[in-house]
């Protein structure tokens, strides 16, 4: 079987918490050597970091039913290119992934791509409708470790209590899309001075704590494992923090636009700047950093949400919600969070030390949901399952340079930092030198 | 002058006293037995209308004719955009036809400023949603500053569904670009979040207000509001909110009263205070014409 060996590699492990230069030697679908030695191919890492192939607790792959606005295959290779070994799509295709037949066939499609590892969310309710419980037990017999109605809130406490008892069965994890849905009829925009001057119907911030308020609350009572995906507000930050204090096990996400952009960034009416839940404020910003900081927030998640160009060249209203993410989550945290100069282990002028921006990437979201193989540690014996990037490297976002069929990425034109080189899955290279391979 | 009418925030001080003084030559064509000037001879204004708004077509297509102008009406309903053709599928084919300007209403907020962006044409927005309505609150503060003989200084008391408003939204900003001072005097339910941006006073007592408004400015208030639990019924928003001939009396001398239309009368205004004297309605709507005028033949008189 032949080897490869990435040489003088700066490899940066959140799972073990070293960061040293040093030789990566890969074979076959295994991590072989970490140390000095050189087998096989050598391959000059000389500048790259090395760490654990990022997982995504949180995209849109839109397959089956929207093809044309994303695919398994097209959603994968972004993936790839964005460094990404692993990635949960959510279950709100058409038909929805309410049971065993669609989970197998977006696995069948994601294997025969190839391009990242997919682990699909399967839906809590038949058809997202928040009414009847889906079977979850046909999903978690081929593989489904998380159930969410992702877009669609469950509605009434009841069918939450429900499912959040039943999937205990499996320790499987209930994802509740947080939204008080009678709170946020017609909503558009962050309720709040840019909604108030552009007269788009606002968004409250409570809509989205009520519901996150409420589902602490049943988790823990019940001891049942809740992930609330797409942190988006200040007091959101609060209720996970407290509800962790006190040993609900809970665990939270945050998407990289969350805590970058604000809703100023509607006054254009440019709706590539529309998504659920809305762009917030700088005091959100603000906490949702500092949530990332403590731990609060366990995982960075894209809710990579394509959308064909037409559906987003609308009225601002009638646009659909979403962003795609994939290919910047990496370099928009890094760029926003990561202090370049700053040792590996400490935060500099920035949120997060490396370290933990690779774990928040990487280790904390695979160990969230019980993913083996993924998020580290970089040692001998376990799955090659790598990205390698240039942490210094800068370019500008371009939304035409692109592996997804959807052109809705709100930081086309910015310029970043941090740039992905290769990745690879179980030892095969998936991105390389800036193609998919 | 800017290329397109699509917001007060986007004029100065300046902007709206040459818009106001340019209309003030217009209003005495009205009264001529020949009611047209060659103005706009040749050009074509297309009135694209996505909302239903008899009173504002008919304004804008008044306008847009006593300046000699063509124009074509284009109306959803019974269109290609009653089939499902895009905003700009519609845009781009009024743009091949050529068309020299483009009258927007639209129930969206920021349809017209989408619109920009596939057109050549001027876009003058009539109405988007709950965001603008520029020539409205530009007849507002022409027949203000015809009754008064100025504008700063002046207390205005905007009184109803602010939060929905796409007229108090342009007035406001209107009304401070001029120096006038602004109170929104609204239930909690119906004033718009954040309001010191719009840098106006907000209250929710209509009585403490009067004797310190120039301006009596009463907004339509829509009866499904009453179903989304904004107000209990409409008796008691007339009680609270409404205009009735006590509360006129309690105006200081020489304050007036405006509304935009259409009003419902025994909501937000009593018919003794919408026929009142010191009432301008009619006015408002007058002026309507000679300002909508001024907006077409200062954006398209500049054209080559």
């Amino acid at each position: 079987m032949s080897a490869f060996t990435f040489v003088g590699a700066r490899v940066v492990d959140p799972a073990s918490g070293t960061d040293q230069v040093a030789n990566v030697t890969v074979s076959g679908e295994e991590i072989v050597a970490v140390g000095t030695q050189v087998d096989g191919t050598a391959i000059d890492a000389d500048g790259l970091v090395l760490a654990p192939g990022l997982v995504d607790l949180h995209v849109h792959l839109r397959q089956p039913g929207r093809e044309d606005a994303e695919t398994v295959q097209s959603g994968t290779a972004a993936a790839a290119a964005g460094g990404f070994t692993a990635v949960c799509p959510m279950a709100n295709t058409d038909p929805v992934a309410d049971n065993a037949g669609v989970v197998e066939l977006v696995l069948r499609l994601a294997r025969e791509a190839g391009h990242c590892d997919v682990f699909p969310v399967g839906a809590i309710t038949r058809g997202l409708k928040g009414e009847e419980l889906a079977e979850l037990g046909s999903m978690a017999a081929v593989g489904v470790r998380c159930f969410s109605d992702d877009g669609m809130p469950v509605v009434t406490a009841r069918v939450m209590r429900r499912a959040l008892e039943y999937a205990r069965t499996w320790d499987a994890i209930i994802c509740n899309h947080s939204e008080e849905s009678s709170l946020t009829e017609g909503a558009q925009l962050n309720e709040g001075e840019a909604s108030s001057l552009l007269g788009l119907a606002g968004w409250p911030r409570e809509a989205e704590e009520v519901m996150v308020a409420r589902d602490l609350i049943l988790a823990g009572g019940l001891g049942a494992r809740l992930h609330v995906p797409h942190v988006s507000t200040a007091g959101t930050v609060a209720l996970v923090r407290e509800a962790k204090a006190r040993g609900v096990r809970v665990t939270a996400e945050v998407a990289p636009h969350h805590f970058t952009l604000t809703d100023d960034l509607a006054r254009g009416y440019d709706p590539v700047f529309k998504v659920n839940p809305p762009l917030r404020t700088k005091t959100d910003i603000e906490a949702l950093r500092a949530g990332l900081a403590d731990g609060t927030i366990d995982a960075i998640a894209t809710d990579h949400a394509p959308h064909p160009g037409e559906q987003k060249e609308q009225e601002w209203a009638y646009a659909p919600c979403g962003m795609v993410g994939l290919e910047t989550s990496l370099a928009v945290t890094l760029t926003e969070l990561v202090d370049p100069h700053a040792a590996v282990h400490e935060r500099g002028d920035g949120v997060l030390s490396l370290l933990e921006a690779l774990a928040c990437l990487s280790t904390k979201p695979a160990r969230s949901r019980d993913i083996a193989g993924h998020g580290g540690p970089i040692e001998p014996g376990t799955p090659a399952n790598l990205t390698l990037f240039d942490l210094t490297a800068s370019w500008t976002a371009d939304r035409e340079q692109t592996q997804s069929r959807s052109r809705n990425l709100p930081y086309h034109g910015m310029t970043l930092r941090g740039r992905v080189q290769h990745t690879l899955l179980r030892g095969r290279f998936t991105y390389q030198d800036g193609q998919v391979a | 002058m800017m290329k397109h009418l699509l917001s007060m925030e986007d004029l100065s001080a300046e902007d709206v006293t040459q818009i106001l003084d340019t209309a003030a030559g217009f209003v005495d064509l009205g009264e001529r037995t020949v009611k047209k000037v060659p103005t706009l001879r040749g050009r074509t204004v297309c009135n694209l209308f996505y909302e239903d708004s008899t009173r504002t077509r008919i304004s804008f297509e008044l306008a847009a004719k006593r300046l000699s102008a063509d124009v074509l009406n284009f109306s959803a309903k019974g269109s290609s955009v009653s089939k499902g053709e895009s905003l700009k599928d519609t845009a781009l084919t009024l743009q091949a036809m050529g068309v020299d300007a483009i009258v927007l209403r639209h129930s969206e907020s920021g349809a017209p400023l989408t619109l920009t962006q596939w057109v050549d044409a001027h876009v003058l927005n009539a109405g988007d949603g709950s965001h603008q309505h520029p020539t409205q609150a530009l007849l507002d503060l022409f027949t203000i500053r015809q009754r008064f003989d100025r504008i700063e200084g002046l207390r205005v008391a905007i009184v109803g569904d602010v939060l929905h408003s796409r007229v108090a939204r342009s007035l406001v900003q209107g009304l401070r670009t001029m120096d006038a001072e602004v109170t929104l005097v609204a239930p909690p339910t119906l004033a718009p979040p954040r309001p010191e941006a719009w840098g106006a006073a907000v209250s929710t007592d209509l009585d403490a207000v009067l004797d310190k408004t120039d301006v009596l400015y009463l907004l339509r208030v829509q009866r499904e509001r009453m179903a989304q639990q904004f107000f209990p019924s409409p008796r008691e928003y007339a009680r609270l909110w409404g205009a009735d001939r006590d509360r006129l009396a309690r105006l200081p001398q020489g304050a007036i009263v405006m509304h935009p239309g259409p009003m419902n009368r025994g909501m937000e205004i009593t018919a003794e205070v919408a026929d009142a004297p010191n009432a301008v309605i009619g006015e408002q709507v007058r002026n309507g014409i000679a300002v909508r005028m001024s907006c077409l033949y200062l954006l398209l008189g500049g054209d080559g």
